[in-house]
């Protein structure tokens, strides 16, 4: 192995797709927990870009979202931060208070709906947590030389994770806490030049008040991005096994906790042409008859997540415990 | 440099040359057969001919980059011979926002628009050739004619000219290989051409509706930066012509030498995306692409250094014994998943979905009115530096009755 390079991941990764583990968890706030999620071969994870999120699913099948806000120059790691939200639905609670070094979650994605599109000048807003897709697209701001700045809200210093670490960047950071200053006056960030793309993330008040703004005169609106109750699905488990149905064929097959649907079809004589094997090239595209899939892709959009008119079987697998596929 | 090289086994082959370019497969042997890693003294370059490191380098973009030129020239050093793509030629973070607007607007789900239509032209022209006679090229008459049919319209550009196009294409594919013959003499006539495909990308060329026009539009949402526009719809015309062009000769070639296979799908016709992807795997329309390492890199345990040019056997992995039974075969019993005829990883081609839509549906509207389909005589190679496609083939059909 070379001294200067990274150890490559593994070739080929096995089968045991959609999960990863936890190698490590760091306080990096108060009461914000980053993890560190590897696959269990240490092979590569699907690829990203800054804005993306990934869905956490935990042992009793609930599923989170959370940005990625780690460095994607390595390929084998993922990187999330987790806010203790006690008056929660308890996602955070159980990552907080049960998940350990060594556990295995479910994950699905990356997939982004806040993606970082290519500017001159960037105003980034991040209220609290909402600081983790905001982490990366300011490394890559600074990597492409682009003029940024970064306004960065909290109750008190004590609670902003990454704080240390972007005060590296000196001035373009602004840094505004209710304990400090009082309510931050956040009208007077409102950029007047229309080449300013606002990117923000953070409390629905704050990204309600960032959305009021509307476009600078010949500018775009500003983008952001908002975790909601609603777009979390229930989830059974994050690798309970299931029964897959060719409908054209009637041929059936139990998909085990460790294969995905198109090992298990294989297994009967289905062949499901794939290529990438991880959810991001659509070649295995598959319409769905009945039954509720888990998507794990990175191409369906929450609103074609919901209709759930196709799935990828290469990834995603079932929330019932009858899948009916056009096959 | 020696004290590297000399640990590594090394070949004076030369993979651009008319003798390799006329029959890969026994120095792609050659290649593979000598280590995972071989070092080609004439290019001063390491190749790579095993499914398994091909698979790897083509993934590793962190490793092994694009923006440095996925040819022979290294844009580290070297001056291209025009502006590099946006995405073939670019890497993370630049090629994030291009291959964002293509990924969209060529997904399956947005082809689904264009599917009946292409139906519909690829019928058409089936019909028009067998008015003509059941004797006839296969190249020329359909896997050329289609994708010229419906592809430079789904672009929306414009009506003359259109001529330009292959040529286009070949000169862009040769153009990643050395400064060969192929090379130089076409570059002295090449000018008009390249400069008719530039206008071609200006929005008030572009008829509304189409990809070309989708792409301006997501300049105007900001998605990618409106100086940018011109060289993505570039793209699609560099990437998507001579390409689907060669895929589809490579499955017409694969039907018409095997009519076992042919009489397979006849019978079943859910095994034709699988005779698309059996073909793109034998064939491999793409047989070659560079990457420049961005560090010091370990394939196999062969140390590269930095800033070196690796050449990718696309072609050969894809014939690697290692990953396929009787790689040699064109067998629709085989699962050809994974093949890396489209590339792997973040730089794998947009343009997939596009391809197999157009093939199928040639395919498709052929099934339907041809009963067999024979090679009449030995067809003959188009030799270009990076595509393996067909000249000419002559082929005898039977109407069906």
């Amino acid at each position: 192995m070379s001294a200067t390079a990274p150890a490559a991941p593994p070739l080929n990764p096995p089968i045991a797709r959609g999960v990863v583990t936890v190698t490590e968890r760091r306080v990096v706030a108060e009461g914000v927990v980053e993890f560190e999620l590897r696959r269990p071969d240490g092979s590569r994870l699907p690829d990203w870009a800054p804005g993306a999120h990934i869905d956490i699913v935990l042992p009793d099948g609930t599923t989170r979202q959370y940005s990625l806000c780690g460095d994607r120059w390595d390929a084998a790691t993922y990187r999330i931060a987790v806010l203790r939200e006690s008056a929660g639905r308890g996602g955070s609670i159980t990552l907080h208070d049960s998940v350990r070094v060594g556990d295995v979650l479910g994950f699905g994605g990356p997939r982004n709906n806040f993606r970082l599109a290519p500017a001159d000048r960037y105003l980034f807003i991040a209220g609290g947590i909402g600081i983790t897709p905001i982490v990366p697209m300011i490394r890559q701001a600074d990597l492409l030389g682009a003029d940024w700045s970064l306004l960065y809200l909290g109750r008190s210093r004590s609670a902003l994770a990454y704080a240390q670490e972007l005060s590296a960047f000196g001035g373009r950071v602004s840094v505004r806490c209710a304990d400090e200053v009082g309510r931050s006056e956040l009208a007077e960030w409102r950029p007047a030049d229309a080449d300013v793309r606002v990117y923000a993330c953070g409390p629905s008040r704050l990204l309600d008040a960032v959305e009021a703004w509307g476009a600078a005169p010949g500018g775009l609106a500003p983008k952001t991005e908002r975790f909601t109750a609603a777009a979390t699905a229930a989830r059974s488990a994050p690798r309970a096994a299931f029964d897959v149905v060719a409908a054209r064929s009637g041929r059936s097959t139990t998909v085990g906790q460790d294969e995905t649907v198109v090992t298990a079809l294989r297994r009967i004589g289905i062949d499901v042409l794939t290529s990438c094997a991880q959810g991001v090239c659509c070649t295995c595209e598959t319409d769905v008859v009945s039954g509720r899939p888990d998507h794990r892709d990175s191409l369906l959009s929450d609103a074609e997540q919901a209709a759930s008119a196709c799935m990828f079987p290469c990834v995603s697998r079932s929330l019932d415990s009858r899948l009916v596929l056009d096959l | 440099m020696t004290t590297l090289t000399s640990r590594i086994p090394a070949s004076d082959l030369d993979p651009f040359s008319d003798d390799f370019l006329e029959d890969p497969l026994t120095h792609h042997e050659t290649l593979r057969e000598l280590g995972p890693v071989v070092y080609l003294t004439r290019y001063d370059v390491h190749a790579i001919a095993r499914y398994d490191e091909v698979h790897r380098a083509l993934t590793d973009w962190q490793s092994l980059q694009s923006g440095a030129g996925v040819g022979l020239s290294n844009f580290n050093h070297e001056e291209p011979w025009r502006p590099p793509s946006l995405l073939l030629e670019a890497d993370p973070p630049r090629h994030d926002a291009p291959r964002a607007v293509l990924g969209e607007l060529l997904s399956p789900r947005r082809l689904r628009a264009l599917e009946g239509g292409w139906r519909a032209d690829a019928a058409e022209l089936v019909d028009e050739v067998l008015a003509r006679a059941t004797e006839f090229d296969a190249v020329h008459e359909l896997a050329e004619a289609f994708p010229l049919r419906v592809f430079p319209d789904a672009v929306g550009i414009g009506k003359e000219d259109r001529h330009h196009l292959l040529p286009y294409g070949d000169f862009a594919f040769n153009a990643f290989g050395p400064r060969n013959d192929r090379v130089s003499e076409r570059a002295k006539t090449i000018g008009p051409t390249i400069e008719w495909i530039g206008a071609q990308c200006q929005r008030e060329n572009l008829s509304p509706t189409g990809f070309g026009a989708q792409i301006w539009e997501a300049a105007d949402r900001g998605e990618i930066r409106p100086e940018h526009a011109p060289f993505i719809v570039r793209s699609l015309l560099t990437a998507g012509v001579d390409t689907t062009v060669t895929g589809i000769a490579a499955l017409l070639h694969a039907v018409a030498a095997h009519p076992d296979q042919w009489d397979r799908l006849r019978a079943d016709r859910t095994l034709l995306p699988r005779a698309f992807e059996e073909a793109v795997r034998l064939e491999s329309p793409v047989q070659t692409f560079f990457r420049t390492t961005t560090t010091e890199t370990v394939i196999a345990d062969v140390v590269i250094p930095a800033d070196r040019k690796v050449l990718m056997f696309l072609g050969a992995a894809n014939r690697d014994p290692r990953r396929w039974d009787d790689p040699a075969r064109f067998d629709l019993s085989r699962d050809p998943s994974g093949h890396v005829g489209f590339g792997m990883g973040l730089h794998q081609c947009v343009g997939q979905h596009i391809a197999r839509l157009e093939a199928l549906a040639l395919l498709e509207a052929l099934l339907d009115r041809v009963e067999s389909i024979e090679l009449t005589g030995i067809p003959r190679r188009h030799l270009n530096n990076t595509l393996r496609g067909w000249e000419s083939m002559p082929v005898r059909v039977t109407r069906s009755v």
